[in-house]
This record gives C-alpha cells, structure tokens and sequence, in this order.
C-alpha cells in the first residue's frame, strides 16, 4: 500500500490543483509541496525501514486473464531516482511559488507538475516492462503540456510538438522493444527479465530488442541525433527546465539503460549503439554550448552533454563506469537545477536572459551570483565541488577503453572537459564586468524564498564534493548493488586519489579551457557571437522540420491518389471487397452437396415468389417512384416477417413487423424533402453508351453478390447443426432466467449487457437525429407546400390537418384510429407482460406503443396531438437508460457482477404469487428507451414540416402539415 | 425449403448491391433495407431452419436441443433489426441534410461530370 500511495498521492494532488481557483498561487504551491514532501519522508522512511539490499515489491492485479499485473517495484535504483524526483520536486514548487507571476494560471501548472511526478515516480517504480511504458508515455504528454504552458507562445507550441514528437515515437519504439523483449523471455516482470540474461544475449531478437529500447532511451534522454528537441524545450517555464528538461524526465533514458543495464549490457552491439551516441551527444552538446547567447540554451546544450556523458559511460559498460553514471546523474540532477534557478532568477530580475547584454550583475545579486559560481564550478568539474568527482571518474574510465593504443576516448573525455570549462566562464561571466547598454529591468536580489531552492542545492553539491565518502557513497552503493547484485566492484569515493592521469585530465581541461575562454573572448568576439560554428549547419530541428513536411506532403499525395472524395467509387470498392475477399480467404466453396433437409412448402415458395419481385421492382423503381420502392421494399419486409414466423421464430417475426412499420413511416417523412426527378422518357433523353456500360458492370457485380449469397446459404443451410451453445441457454431459461422465452432471456438476462449496449446506440442515434435536425436546411424547392395541398380546387386543402380528421373527409378513419389508440395501448402492455414467457418483450412492447402514438401524429397533425398529449422522449430515453444501468448496478449491493439477474416471488392478495425477475424491471427499461427513440426521431422529422419560417412567403402559419 | 429461401436471400441481397451502387442516395436506402434483410435472413438461418419449434421452454423437464429452434442466432438477429433501424434513421437524416446542402441527392453530394 505504501508504494501505490507513493503514486497515487501526485495523480490525486493534480487533480485537487486542476479544481483550484486561478489565483491560488500559495494554495497550489502547499498542495503540492506537501505531497512532494509526504512522498520524500515515505521513501525515507521506507529506506531506512527495508535496509539496502531488499527489493519491496507490491502488486496489484490488472487483467489476469493475460497475467498482467501492476506491480511497484522499489530497489535501490528506484529509490535513489524516487528521492531525487521528489526532493527536487519540492524545491522546485518552492522556486515556481515565485517564479509563476500572478497572471499567470497557476491551477493548469502545478496540476501538470504533479502529474508529471505521478508519472516520473510510475516509470522508475514500475516492476512490469509494458507499464513502464505506460508510464514513461505519460512523461511525455505533462512534458509536452508543460513546454507548451504559455500556449500563446508559438515557440512554446512549436516547442511542445517537436519535444512530444521525438519523445513518443520514441516510447513507441520502446514498446516495441519491450515487447520484443517480453516475447523473448516469455514475461514482462522486471523480475523475471533482469534474471534471463543468458537468454536475453542468446536470442536472435536481441539486436532488433535493443536497437528498439536503445531509439526510446536515447530519444528521452536527448541524445544525438535526437538532441535537437531540448534547446527548444526551454521554451517552458524555467522551473519546468529545471526540473523536467534538466533534473528529471530527460534521465528517464539514462535510468531505463541502467534499469536493463544487467540484461542487454556487455555486447559490443551495446557499446557500439549507447557509448556511440553518447560520445557523438557530448561533444556536439558541449561545443554547442559554448556558442549560445541564451543562458538557457547554455544550459540546455550543457545538459545535452552531460547526459552523454552518462550515455557514454553506460555505453562503456564496466561496473565502475556504471558507478560513475549513476554518481554522475545525481550531480547533475542537484547542480543543473540550481543552476536552471538561477538563470530563472536572472530572467526574472532583469527581464532577460541575453548573454550579450548580460554584464556585472555581480553588484546587484551578489548572493546569486555566489551560488551560481559555485554551481557552474560544479559543472566545470572544480575541484571540492561534486561535479570533480564524478567527472574524474569518467576521465578514469575513458583512459581504460581501447587499451594502450587506442586514446580517441581519452581525447574526447579532454575536450569535453575543456569545452565545459569554457562555457562554465562565459555563463560566469555575466556576473562580472560592465554593462554596455541598460537592461530591460534594473536587477536586485530575489525573495529569500525564492533562492532558498538554490541555496539548498549548491550546498548538496559542496557537501557530496568536500565528503563524498560519507554524504553520497552509501546512498550511491545502495544503487549499484540494485544493478549489480553482489559482484560490486571496489571504489572510493574521494577528493584526493594521489598523482594520476585522471587528476592530471582535470587540471589540463582546468587550464586549457581557461585558456580557450581567453583566445576565443579575444579573438572571436565570443561574446557577441550566436551561433556555433562548423556545426550549425547540422540542425536536427531543421532535420526534424524537413520530416514533418516530408509526411505531411506524402499524406496529401496518398490521399489525393488513393483516396477519393467520392463514395460511389468507394462503395463499388466496398462490394467487390465483400465478393472476393471471402472467397480468396477460405478458398472457394465447400464440396458441394445436394440435399433437402425440410420439405418444400408450395406456400412457402409463392410467398418468396411474391417476397423476389418486391425487391427486384423496388430495386427497377427506387430512382423515379420513390413512394412505389418504398411500399415494395416494405412488402419485402413484410414477407420476411412472414418468414421468421414461419420458421419459429415468432419473436423476431413481432419486431421485424413493427420495426418495418416504423421505418416505412419513417422514410415517408423523409421523401418530401428529395428533389422531383422526370424519366428519361419524359424528358426526352437518350441513356448514353458509358452510362449503360457502368450499369452493366454494377448489374454483373450485384448478380455476382446474390449468387454467391444463395450459394452460401446454400451450403450452411444443408449442413447439420453442430453442438452450439443453444443447448446450454435451451437449458438454463427457465431454471435460472426465469423464463420460457428463451429468445427474451437471452437478450435481458444471458446477454444483457449486449442490449445495454444496444439501447445506448438507439440513443445516440436518437440524440444525433435530433441534433443533426435542428441544423436542417432543406433544398429552397423542398421548402414550398406541396401542390397536391395547394390545389384551390380541392376543399380538404383549406382545412388543417386535425379539422380533416375531425370533421374533413378523415372523419371516419379519424373516430376508428382514436378508438385505436387504448387498444394499442393494453396490446403493447400485453406483449411487454408476456415477454418472459411468450413471444412479447421490451422491444416489441416499445414499438407498439410508438406505433400506437404515431398513427394519431399521421391522423390529426403535430400541432393537434401536441397540444394534447404531452411526450417528452428525451425524458424517456434517459429515465429508460438510467432505470436499466440502475438495474444492472442493483446486482452489485448483492455482490454479484453487473447485470445479474434477481428473481423476487411476491405473494399479492389478489393476484397471487407472482414471480418478478430483475431482468423484468430492466427490460421495462428497454420498452421505455425504445419509445423515447422512436418518438424522438419520428417527431423530430415530423416537426420539420410545421417550422414556420420555411412556409413560402405571405402563408402564416395556419397550415399545419400532417405527418407525412 | 432450403433451396427457396437460398435463392431468395440471394434475390434480395443481389437487388441490395444494385442499389447501393446507384448514384442516388434514396436509391442506397432501399438498397440498404433490401440488404439487410438478406444479411438478417443468414444469421438466423445459420440456426438452420425449424418449423413449429419456436423456442419457448413451455413443457416440464428439461429441454431437448432437438425440439427447438436456435434461441441464439434469433437472440442476434432481434439486436440486428433493432439496430437496423437506428442506422436507417441516421441514414436518412443524412440524406435529407445532404440533399439541403450540396443541393443535389447524388451520393457523392454532386452530379457527376458528364
């Protein structure tokens, strides 16, 4: 519980600081310093409760069906990761307290800040590879909200699109890899995967693993050629640099290297992939750095570089080397933070972070500017500072690749060395000096507070770098024996190690990069300068740029050549894809058989006869008589009613007939506002050649499809029944559904979840009709009255439509269909009691009553029947979709899975015991969802031909039109 | 029985794909209905046919598969029809908003260049 709490407790602070109000900056910031706070004493607390060497674990079950689980998993890597993003954490909510001015909307920030701790804390306590994953995706997306915080920026949108781009193709490629990895172990327990070295390395998926998880790690970390993301990432608030760009997230990469360290290390592929890039990453960041006029573009470059260092030394792959990167990550964390804070308190007191109108600000921050001083010392690997320490380390490793010949790497190591000197003196050297032009604000030192972060981390790096062996080294070893288990390799950690190579690299970067900083100062003008040179041509922004443009294009060109705007074509597309495709998959039809299971019915045979020639006239007539296809299409319905009747399925033959009904009603509405179309003939025309062409490939196509349609059927229909599920629903009806309508259990009970589902699409759909009418602009020839009702001639046309069926020539059919109406009413109740037992149900129940309603709205009018009975089918559909999920929810307080199904037996003093099956209450929420839909949609139609303003022009609104 | 209903669905469902390759969108409606018939008539048919076997468990004892039509398919073609509708509403709405806006009841929302 502890570890979850660890997780939960930022997700559940961002969510409290999204509900905040904008002005809540002090709020905020205790909300979310106090769960920084209450996650760093947890971590304490659980390092000095577990001791060193125990891995706690915590797991919870996530779909066990494919043996998923969440597990947390916190060792000693996890916990030197876990306390340094808390720890910094905190500081930095301390810092953006201050930082953050009061326009600007505080709730948004520290909400994304939690829950970029949430997901950070996620990442390294993930005990499962594809929740790691998770997780690390989850980075990206608050880095990206982060970067682009002040949206009004389109640096900061450019910024945030480039830096989610490369960091989420990147995490897709770590799925991949991890999946890969997953399959080669045949687990994604971290567990289980540290422990399958021999068959990581053995596997031929090894490369393709770490080619995978490599392009993850190293995208993260900003590692060449994938740098070009973090410069731009400095568009975001500076404690956002501070914390995610230089202090946290972009070691996700290096943590997960280290993470898989054990498993994929040690292989020249390994060395050749990580220490290559960060090799490549360290000298062009460094170089880079040198050349920024932007304080934090200094710094980003420099943390470019410094994290490939810690690539490199990863890359390299000896034990001590991993000692030195972890050291290293912990040191730059506190160094690079401080030293983000302080060009934010620069930014913030002067108005600028411009290196070159940056000059003495010595004299007016003097604090500040200690602090920074000694934090680019650190950087520059001063001795007594932490950043010695590690850096020392690197040298010593470097001297030990490539063996006596071999000194590339030590030369690299030096130059680093060197070009970090030098860009320490130029951010140093905007303390001192002489302005030569004022700046934007006269500086002055910051609130207390505000530099109490700084104050903080700069004393971290004095205290690791003066006793290293008893501040850092303990916490250090808790780390490397997470990786490494017991072979820890013998080190010291110590300023003074005696004469030797590395102390002699340190004082040679010492000397030459103070040199450097003179002879470029003086002979480049240095100061003024704001691009690097060599290598700025080599922009992977631009790169990235180009590749974006590049899809971009190549989308337009496959959609302009492959798509069509069209859905004729597509259509014929559709059809032939549903002719061909199955055939090509199962490879033609089954042997063939002739047989006649059930006897030929001559009935049966007249009825489909009558059943074909309606759909081959609706098919000849749908294009001049709409109403004609119509009528013939439904007595193609109807027939199929017939059928399902016919072939004991009476429960089906009830609903195909209502919902015919409906639909013909329907379209009937819907055919006042087509446009008139003229034959051929009456218009004279003669079908050109490519017309009857097209028709004669669509009649082949469609012969084709009903062939093969017949043939199918053919094939199932003579084919024995093999042993289904039937037999189990057959069985358990009326036991356990509590009906003798199997067909009806099924769908209330057995699959009642399916027509939840079911009824939620009737809404939607019901809602988007209503919705997409409400916009309804017909055609200006559909708007005007019909000529069948402005004949002068015809009497009927001067009355509405309810005095026609008052008192008009509807006067007969009017008293009979009102006299309808309670009938409807009981038979739909009737149908809906049975259901259970006897053919009947919710669905049907519903249509009848629809039915029932609607034949009053095509009598008498809208208007008439409105003013008389008041219906409100949006009210319907959600007292129907609530009473059902209610329903299925009531299962839960009896402690069964949703939807299970309840019998009550009642004794009532009249009517006896009845029996009252849960599934009876939710189909009663079917019924009333279904006329809700059925109303709202026929109404909704109906209503469109009485909307005033559409009446031609000088016609009040007396006529009311009828239904249809 | 087997062979009438065959050709029959193939009847309907031939007649259905004619219609939904025609340009004009009433013409796709009706093509859609006869459709879907065709396609409703093969998922129940799938639980072969029965005659005066409709399943309801009415009799004591317990229920022999033989003695009853396949309460599933049947199960899945209601769904399928009621759904059937909703798609046809849609649909027409569609079409009728269609036609007010691009002015033209041709599928494609304009007249093809003839």
């Amino acid at each position: 519980m502890t570890l979850s709490a660890l997780i939960i407790a930022p997700f559940a602070g961002s969510l409290i600081a999204a509900c905040m109000p904008a002005n809540a900056r002090n709020r905020e910031a205790w909300l979310a310093g106090g769960v920084a706070l209450f996650g760093l004493l947890l971590v304490s607390w659980l390092f000095f409760s577990h001791g060193t060497d125990q891995v706690i674990h915590e797991r919870i079950s996530w779909v066990p069906a494919l043996g998923l689980e969440f597990v947390l998993r916190l060792d000693g890597l996890a916990w030197i990761f876990s306390a340094l993003v808390l720890g910094i954490g905190m500081l930095v909510v301390l810092y953006a307290r201050y930082y953050m001015s009061p326009e600007d909307p505080v709730p948004r920030f520290f909400s994304f800040l939690l829950a970029f701790m949430g997901a950070m804390l996620g990442v390294v306590l993930s005990g499962n590879l594809i929740q790691l994953v998770v997780f690390w995706e989850l980075t990206s997306v608050t880095s990206f909200l982060l970067i682009g915080y002040w949206h009004h920026r389109a640096d900061a949108r450019r910024g945030a699109r480039m830096a989610f781009t490369v960091t989420a193709s990147g995490g897709l490629c770590l799925l991949a890899g991890v999946l890969i990895l997953g399959r080669i172990v045949g687990s994604y327990d971290l567990d289980v995967v540290l422990a399958a070295r021999e068959t990581i390395l053995a596997s031929d998926l090894y490369l393709p693993a770490l080619i995978l998880i490599a392009l993850g790690a190293l995208t993260k970390s900003a590692q060449f050629p994938f740098h070009f993301w973090l410069p731009h990432a400095m568009a975001a608030p500076t404690p956002v640099s501070s914390y995610l760009h230089s202090a946290t997230m972009v070691k996700a990469g290096v943590f997960l290297l280290m993470r898989l360290w054990p498993v994929l290390s040690g292989t020249d592929e390994w060395t050749w992939i990580i220490a290559g890039a960060g090799t490549c990453t360290l000298l062009l960041g460094a170089f880079a750095a040198i050349f920024q006029r932007d304080l934090k573009g200094l710094l980003a470059y420099s943390t470019i570089s410094h994290l490939g260092l810690i690539t490199t030394l990863l890359g390299i792959g000896t034990p001590l080397s991993l000692v030195a990167a972890i050291f290293h990550t912990i040191n730059h964390a506190t160094f690079k933070a401080s030293l983000f804070m302080a060009v934010g308190i620069i930014d913030h007191e002067t108005g600028t972070r411009d290196m070159r109108l940056l000059r003495g600000l010595y004299r007016q921050m003097p604090r500040t500017a200690i602090l920074a001083i000694v934090a680019s010392g650190a950087m520059a690997g001063v001795p007594l500072l932490n950043g010695f320490l590690s850096k020392e380390m690197f040298f010593a490793e470097s001297l030990l690749v490539g063996g006596d010949s071999n000194w590339w790497m030590s030369y690299a190591a030096l130059a680093v060395g060197v070009f970090g000197v030098v860009y320490s003196l130029r951010f140093i050297a905007v303390f001192f000096g002489r302005p030569e032009q004022p700046l934007p604000k006269e500086p002055h030192e910051p609130p207390s507070w505000m530099r109490l972060p700084v104050e903080l981390l700069v004393l971290a790096c004095l205290v690791v770098g003066v006793l290293p062996g008893i501040s850092i080294e303990p916490l250090l070893h808790f780390g490397v024996v997470a990786i490494l288990g017991g072979d820890v390799p013998e080190y010291h950690l110590a300023v003074w190690h005696g004469f030797n190579l590395p102390l002699l690299m340190s004082v040679l970067a010492l000397v030459i990069g103070a040199w450097l900083f003179q002879l470029l100062n003086q002979r480049f003008n240095l100061q003024q300068r704001d691009r690097a040179p060599l290598i700025h041509r080599l922009s992977g922004a631009q790169a990235y740029e180009n590749t974006m443009l590049g899809l971009t294009r190549a989308a337009a060109f496959l959609v302009r050549h492959l798509g069509t705007q069209r859905l004729q074509p597509q259509f014929m597309i559709m059809m032939l894809a549903m002719l061909v495709l199955p055939a090509l998959l199962v490879g033609g039809l089954p042997p063939w058989e002739v047989a006649w299971p059930t006897a030929i019915d001559p009935y049966f045979v007249v009825l489909w006869i009558v059943g074909c020639v309606c759909a081959l006239a609706a098919a000849w007539q749908a294009k001049y008589h709409r109403l004609a296809a119509l009528a013939l299409a439904g007595g193609t319905g109807v027939i199929t009613a017939v059928t399902f009747l016919w072939l004991s399925a009476p429960d089906l033959a009830l609903t195909q007939l209502m919902v015919e009904t409906v639909t013909t009603i329907l379209i009937l509405l819907g055919l006042r506002w087509l446009p008139a179309r003229l034959t051929p003939k009456e218009l004279a025309l003669k079908t050109p050649w490519h017309v009857w062409l097209r028709r004669s490939r669509d009649m082949l196509i469609a012969v084709g499809g009903g062939l093969g349609m017949a043939l199918l059927a053919y094939a199932v229909l003579v084919r024995p029944l093999p042993e289904g599920i039937s037999g189990f629903f057959l069985d358990k009806a009326l036991s356990e559904g509590g009906g003798s309508n199997v067909v009806n259990v099924l769908l209330v009970d057995f699959r009642g979840f399916d027509t939840m589902g079911e009824i939620t699409v009737l809404t939607v759909v019901a809602l988007t009709v209503y919705a997409l009418l409400r916009r309804f602009r017909p055609a200006p020839e559909s708007v005007a009255i019909p000529a069948q009702r402005n004949n002068p001639l015809d009497a009927a046309t001067r009355q509405s439509p309810a005095a026609q069926a008052n008192i008009g020539y509807l006067m007969v059919a009017g008293i009979f269909m009102r006299l309808l109406l309670p009938f409807m009413g009981v038979i739909a109740a009737y149908f809906f009691m049975r259901g259970h037992n006897l053919p009947g149900g919710g669905f049907v129940a519903g249509l009848i009553f629809s039915v029932a309603i609607i034949v009053q709205y095509m009598l008498a009018g809208t208007s008439w029947v409105e003013a008389r009975l008041t219906l409100r089918p949006h009210r319907w559909l959600g007292y129907g979709l609530t009473l059902a999920g209610l329903t299925g929810l009531g299962a839960w307080f009896f402690g069964y899975p949703f939807l299970t199904s309840h019998t009550a037996h009642l004794h009532l003093p009249v009517l006896g015991e009845i029996h009252v099956p849960s599934a009876f209450v939710f189909d009663t929420g079917v019924f009333t969802t279904v006329v809700g839909c059925t109303m709202l949609i026929l109404t909704a139609l109906a209503h469109q031909s009485t909307r005033g303003h559409r009446l031609p022009d000088g016609r009040p609104e007396t006529v009311e039109a009828g239904g249809a | 029985m087997e062979a009438v209903i065959a050709i029959s669905m193939g009847v309907l469902f031939g007649s259905g794909i004619w219609l939904i390759l025609r340009p004009r969108t009433f013409q796709v409606i009706v093509g859609l209905m006869l459709m879907s018939y065709a396609v409703n008539l093969f998922i129940f048919m799938v639980g072969r046919l029965w005659v005066d076997k409709a399943p309801l468990t009415l009799q004591a004892g317990t229920p022999q598969p033989g003695d009853y039509a396949d309460p599933v398919s049947q199960a899945l073609v209601l769904t399928a029809i009621v759904i059937g509708f909703a798609t046809t509403a849609l649909y027409l709405v569609i079409m009728i908003g269609a036609r007010g806006l691009t002015g033209t009841d041709h599928v494609d929302g304009e007249e093809a260049d003839e």
